[in-house]
């Protein structure tokens, strides 16, 4: 149904369980996909996987320079970059009250500031191009917040407000900025919870189970999309109704 | 000089929709032609593009007049 032949995307922490997904879900539409992450081999993996079309762009979103520099190097591999997707983020979770400042400093650099850094290298040739779709992973622990995430639910619901007031901005040139905040997803984060905790959680989740990354995935390509067009400064959720918007 | 004036206010009477009889050196871009933040900007972008410049952002907040512009462009060839 999307098609995006011709279209180029970048997309962050490709070498997880969603990125991949998102990166797999946007290249079967059709787009050429540079996949971006800190750990080489799953990304070279992927690539290999997805064949043509498909970059490797290694990149650690705690290193200024090498954020300010992950646009300029998309755009020379793939002659654009017409969607981004932050996908990336870390998690170090404490009770607040031990929450350090490094803890909350490395999580906000990486999940928050970062994505600042990015939308800002892509967002001039996007408006030359009079086109572009910005798509962040934000969560649904920024909506609600979360016990020992103070740092991450921070960073998340920064994205959110951070997401709206930059599509007001560019609303006028045809580039699209929004977020997509999933639930509990099946990845490696969410695999690190024990049964109870896992009990727990689906027992606040209406449809009682976790979702599947291909599902944010699905939600990512939609706002990518050329029929998403009229679509800006929303937040789809994406979590079996966990929390309703 | 007048060069760069010429090209500069071709790429303002394009940008901007205004008449050219309009772009005169005090001619304020967002005063008195129309341009919202996103417009200078883009116009600045258009400038780099044209003389093969780079305008850094803080030199781009003084260039507020097409004098302005047609000065920091001569000056920076």
């Amino acid at each position: 149904m999307f098609d995006l032949t011709g279209k180029t995307a970048l997309v962050t922490g490709a070498s997880g369980g969603i990125g991949g997904a998102i990166a797999k879900a946007l290249h079967g539409a059709g787009a050429t996909v540079a996949l971006s992450g800190t750990r080489v081999e799953p990304l070279e993996a992927l690539a290999a996987d997805l064949g043509e079309r498909a970059h490797v762009l290694p990149c650690n979103l705690s290193d200024a320079e090498a954020v300010t520099a992950l646009p300029k190097q998309a755009i020379e591999a793939m002659g654009s970059v017409d969607i981004l997707v932050n996908n990336a983020g870390i998690t170090r979770d404490n009770i607040f009250m031990r929450m350090s400042d490094d803890e909350w400093q490395s999580v906000l650099d990486v999940n928050l500031t970062s994505t600042m850094r990015l939308c800002k290298g892509v967002i001039r040739p996007m408006m030359k191009a009079r086109w572009g779709r910005i798509v962040n992973i934000s969560s649904i622990v920024g909506a609600t917040g979360n016990p020992g995430q103070a740092n991450y639910a921070a960073s998340k619901a920064g994205m959110v407000g951070m997401s709206k007031s930059i599509a007001y901005e560019v609303a006028s040139r045809g580039i699209t900025v929004n977020c997509v905040a999933p639930g509990f997803i099946t990845t490696a984060m969410t695999d690190k919870l024990d049964d109870s905790q896992k009990d727990a959680i689906l027992g606040q989740v209406p449809m009682a189970r976790m979702g599947e990354a291909e599902e944010i995935a699905a939600a990512v390509l939609y706002l990518a999309s050329p029929e998403a067009g009229y679509v800006t400064g929303a937040t789809l959720h994406v979590n079996g109704g966990m929390a309703m918007y | 000089m007048s060069d760069v004036a010429d090209r500069v206010r071709k790429i303002v009477v394009e940008h901007l929709g205004v008449e050219e009889d309009k772009v005169t050196d005090s001619a304020s871009f967002i005063d008195d032609l129309g341009a919202d933040s996103l417009d200078t900007v883009e116009l600045v972008m258009a400038f780099e593009e044209e003389f093969g410049i780079e305008i850094p952002d803080d030199a781009a907040e003084t260039i507020q007049t097409f004098g302005d512009a047609v000065k920091f462009i001569s000056e920076a060839q």
